[in-house]
């Protein structure tokens, strides 16, 4: 941390962060930039990305498919895929800088340090070995435990996370589970080794509803008991509404808004969040028409100068066009947009009845 | 920002006639082995009961959509509906005409009923032939339906259709790969009004996209509904997304419907305990930080459903007749009609 | 990922002034990689050249081997770069027991090689094709009787295959016509010992088109079988067919030049390169080395370099490789 002195004012002068802001944080990034190099030119693929995890808190990235959600967490594991590079930033992990690591050095922190928890259950067992071979495997890789500790171990952690009658469940291969209870072996398997953090990118997207409940809850609950960092990609806001504690949109590869899950959720502040927000159906309302937000995402080798979203905007202006705004204290969050510049804030148009101008038709 | 209105206001369709009628439907597939490894390891024929004994009617103007988790047979039904599949069992009468052999119907046979509906997939990136332009693609049903129709005036129309989904008439010479998801699936939404159908069956034709396009294409569809006076048959697995799109949701489970309701019906008052599990299961922005209630189980393997209601295993409420028997839907009063013996017995509400 | 990055965004294309046909050509992925690796250009060039030599023979070749009258025997095993002290011919690559000039026996050979190969190819593909289309879009017994015979078939050799069929073939015909005709059963039996890779590509092909949401759009719409399987299926099946066809040449020239080496293929008065070596392998050990030699390099060049672009056409056009 000591070695980026004004990220320290970033994350620590936000007051409305009471976990972050007291411990030192799990996962720190700061100023990370990913770049794809290709024969038309280098592609930005995440744009001066910063973010901290407290100890046991839930970060949820959200975005559109092509925002960078991925991304940020593939770049923290270095599983970009290639041509693929961090191309400036910092990644640190317990205050360990891990970013500049030699591969064999990073290698062995996977499984042990951080864990990892993906869309498709099956991309992360083994289908040749018996969930208890790969448990046991696992955790003796990690700590040191003999066998016959490592498979109490294993049943140990099959329990916690509700597989029933696990002493009978320990022999199976995966393809006898059914898709919610693998994707529960698979957060087992993510929690063997005590790891002080977890990605999970869209843990629950191939699971149905009733399923995706059981699943976050007990996700949520486990890195609470543990105190673990958990990073959760997703594209659904409902999921990071009800797991994650704070939020962080990205847009075009760029953080646009962060702050705790209420406050962004109830009160977005960044314009492309509230658009989001108000373009998802709810049960609880029932709208004659969705809230549209006009066009699309621009691809990566076409961002639009200055902010990414102006095109889109309702209140883009000349600055929004030339200068790209960075997170400013907004509300209860940060967003960067020049709305929220503390010196000099951008008034934001309004219609005849006074109320700011939305994109609904 | 819109006002919140409290329903899809009742539109003429609520009376209207009956253009959709769907009785006792049931599709099973053979899923064994081939012959040989059945002899080989002496396993028994096996049969999915992908949809076993599914009825609905739609009026004409109306939105019914079909909703539950994945294998509870929502998409066969559609597949059912258009003859994509043949019946195993059943009837499907279309505007007083029975079309329940539509599936074996070959050619012109068959084009009097299919010119009148169309059908929207899920995914936007498998929809579109890749080797034909996008005006070739809309193009399709019109060079089928109407042979006599000019290629100027097939190339005109192709170009009002674009515009109508919010496109430009000369994206029709351009290819489907050079389009997002939310523009293919507008493409596709162009294909299925080329010859102006009555009827259309959409299958999660959202389901694949981003939130913000998914308010985009849920709008269109909104809009060309009111303009065209188009019926929809919805299918989805998002409990969200049905409530905005529907007059009217069938909830199925397994093969079978749980319950089926008027929208507001269903989402203030179910009274399949399933359909309670679905509401409840919901994410909910509303919801921050509330942990949903956590519900039990998952959906049995369809291929060896349980005995009786097939939610027993599931149900709090599940007893003895449960388990032996299965629920019959019955109509009750508030307009719902409900598969449950606990709802039917008067032990649940 | 990086698909993510470039396919998957939802965004309004930007509509640049259309390119012609010809710059989108030379921009496109194929180029590119085509570009980038000097062993796919050296193969191309050699291929290019071998396949021009071979149409234009009877323009370059100095002399046609197939006419007796054109044969001088006084000039016979003539070694390589000489001019002969009798009729005054040149000969580049010497010449045979026949006096047969190796140069032009070579560029005739070749033709008949590459004449034989298209064809069998070709004949294998269109088979290949058409049972394997029958067999993934119709399915049921069609498809089990096709596929286990398919089966069956790869359980021999091909060349043992090619061979067979060769065989039975000639034994419906009186001997008069071998030489005649040994040319088109020559083609026959490579075609069919080599369809069923076309097959088993194309029926595979076939299954994954046919259950994709564009093909069930058509069937909704009530477009009759054969035009779904013609306007659909068959353009969006042929692209996996067209590599396993530019690797099937080589091995169909191998196969051709085989069954001439075992001494069943074409004669020794039509000879292709594989004739060419059979007969070439006799002086081997007698001095005459350039007989055997210059065919058999220019028979190991022609396969390797049209291997290699088959290898390279796979992997460019093969979306999971990317």
């Amino acid at each position: 941390m000591s070695s980026t002195p004004s990220s320290v004012n970033q994350s620590a002068g936000i007051g409305h962060e009471p976990t972050a802001a007291a411990q030192e944080p799990v996962l720190s990034v700061r100023h990370l930039r990913v770049e794809f190099p290709t024969r038309h030119g280098t592609l930005v693929a995440l744009d001066d990305v910063s973010f901290d995890i407290a100890p046991g808190e839930v970060l949820g990235v959200v975005g559109e498919s092509g925002a960078g959600k991925s991304m940020t967490g593939n770049a923290v594991i270095r599983l970009l895929e290639l041509p693929g590079r961090i191309a400036a930033g910092e990644v640190h992990l317990s205050g360990k800088r891990i970013d500049d690591l030699p591969e064999e050095q990073f290698v062995p922190l996977r499984g042990r340090h951080i864990g990892m928890i993906f869309q498709d259950p099956l991309t992360s067992l083994n289908p040749l070995f018996s969930i208890g071979d790969q448990l046991v495997e696992t955790i003796r890789a990690h700590l040191p435990m003999s066998e016959r500790e490592a498979r109490e171990e294993a049943l140990r952690l099959l329990r916690e996370v509700g597989i029933p009658a696990p002493e009978s469940r320990l022999d199976s291969y995966p393809h006898q589970f059914s898709g919610g209870m693998r994707q529960r072996v698979v957060i087992a398997l993510a929690l063997a080794a005590r790891p002080e953090f977890i990605i999970a990118d869209e843990p629950t997207t191939a699971l149905d509803v009733s399923v995706q409940a059981q699943i976050l809850a007990l996700l949520k609950r486990l890195c609470a008991d543990h105190g673990t960092a958990v990073m959760l990609v997703t594209h659904d806001m409902g999921v990071i509404a009800e797991t994650a504690d704070r939020v962080a949109v990205m847009y075009a590869g760029r953080l646009i808004e962060i702050g705790p899950v209420d406050e962004v959720v109830r009160n977005p502040q960044h314009p492309y969040t509230k658009g989001l927000m108000a373009s998802i159906p709810g049960i609880a309302r029932r709208l004659e028409r969705l809230y549209q937000i006009e066009g699309a995402m621009p691809r990566l080798a076409a961002i639009p100068p200055g902010c990414a979203f102006n095109p889109r905007c309702p209140h883009a202006q000349q600055r929004c066009r030339d200068e790209r705004p960075d997170l400013m204290p907004a509300g209860g969050s940060r967003a960067a947009c020049w709305l929220h510049d503390p010196v000099d804030p951008l008034p934001p148009r309004l219609d005849l009845e006074g109320q700011e101008v939305s994109h609904v038709r | 920002m819109c006002a919140d209105t409290a329903v899809k206001p009742a539109s003429p369709a609520a009376q209207g006639e009956i253009l959709l009628e769907a009785q006792d439907l049931a599709r099973y597939f053979d899923v064994s082995k081939p012959w040989l490894n059945r002899v080989i390891e002496r396993s028994e024929r096996l049969t999915l009961r992908a949809v076993d004994g599914v009825g609905f009617s739609i009026r004409r103007g109306e939105t019914l959509s079909l909703v539950g988790e994945s294998g509870c047979g929502k998409s066969t039904v559609a597949r059912l509906v258009v003859g994509l599949y043949g019946l195993t069992r059943g009837r499907l009468t279309f505007d007083g005409e029975d079309i329940s052999d539509l599936a074996s119907r070959t050619g012109r046979q068959a084009a009097g009923v299919r010119k009148r509906f169309q059908m929207i997939f899920q995914d936007p990136y498998a929809s579109l032939n890749p080797l034909w332009r996008v005006g070739t693609i809309i193009g399709e049903p019109l060079r089928f339906f109407r042979p006599e129709m000019s290629s100027t005036d097939r190339r005109r129309r192709v170009g009002e259709l674009l515009e109508q989904v919010g496109m430009s008439a000369m994206d029709a010479n351009r290819y489907p790969h050079e389009f997002s998801g939310g523009q293919r699936q507008r493409i596709s939404i162009a294909r299925a009004l080329a010859n102006e159908p009555e009827f259309m069956i959409c299958d999660e034709p959202t389901s694949a996209l981003d939130v913000s396009v998914q308010a985009q294409i849920l709008n269109l569809m909104r809009d060309l509904q009111d303009e065209y006076g188009l019926t929809y048959l919805f299918i989805s697995h998002d409990m969200a997304v049905v409530k905005h799109m529907s007059d009217r949701i069938a909830v199925m489970y397994l093969g079978r419907i749980a319950e089926i309701a008027p929208a507001e019906q269903l989402f203030e008052h179910p009274h399949h305990p399933y359909s309670k599990m679905l509401l409840a299961a919901v994410p909910s922005l509303e919801g921050v930080g509330k942990e949903r209630s956590v519900i039990q189980g998952e959906v049995p393997n369809p291929v060896h459903p349980p005995s009786g209601c097939a939610f027993h295993p599931r149900c709090p409420h599940a007893n003895a007749r449960c388990q032996a028997e299965v629920p019959r839907l019955i109509a009750r009063s508030d307009g719902s009609e409900v598969a449950c013996h606990g709802v039917e017995e008067g032990r649940l509400p | 990922m990086s698909q993510d990055v470039q396919t998957r965004n939802d965004t309004a294309p930007v509509v640049p002034p259309k390119p012609s046909k010809w710059r989108t050509f030379l921009d496109s992925d194929i180029v590119y990689s085509w570009k980038r690796q000097p062993v796919v250009i050296l193969a191309t060039l050699v291929t290019l050249v071998m396949f021009a030599a071979a149409l234009f023979a009877p323009w370059i070749a100095p002399q046609n081997p197939f006419d007796p009258r054109q044969l001088e025997l006084i000039d016979a095993f003539a070694p390589p770069m000489t001019t002969s002290d009798f009729t005054g011919n040149f000969y580049l690559l010497g010449s045979d027991s026949q006096g047969r000039d190796v140069f032009s026996a070579i560029l005739y050979g070749s033709r008949i090689s590459l004449l034989v190969g298209f064809a069998a190819v070709i004949f294998a593909l269109v088979l290949g094709t058409a049972l394997g289309l029958l067999a993934g879009f119709r399915g049921g017994w069609r498809d089990a009787l096709i596929m286990r015979i398919a089966d069956v078939q790869l359980t021999f050799p091909s060349i043992l295959m090619a061979l067979l069929i060769f065989g039975v073939i000639r034994g419906f015909l009186p001997r008069s016509m071998h030489a005649e005709v040994a040319i088109i059963v020559l083609i026959i039996a490579i075609g069919l010992s080599d369809w069923v890779q076309y097959a088993r590509a194309v029926r595979g092909a076939t299954m994954v088109e046919k259950s994709k949401e564009y093909v069930q759009a058509a069937r909704v719409i009530g477009l009759p079988a054969r035009k779904i399987l013609f306007q659909h299926i068959l353009p969006n099946v042929l692209r996996p067919v067209l590599v396993i066809g530019t690797i099937g040449l080589a091995l169909a020239i191998i196969a051709e030049a085989t069954l001439s080496f075992l001494g069943v293929g074409m004669p020794a008065t039509q000879p292709s390169l594989g004739t060419l070596i059979r007969v070439g392998q006799d002086y081997m050990f007698s001095g005459e080395w350039w007989i055997l030699l210059f065919p058999g390099m220019a028979l190991l060049l022609l396969a390797l370099s049209v291997n290699l672009l088959g290898d390279w056409l796979r992997d460019v056009l093969n979306p999971k490789l990317r």
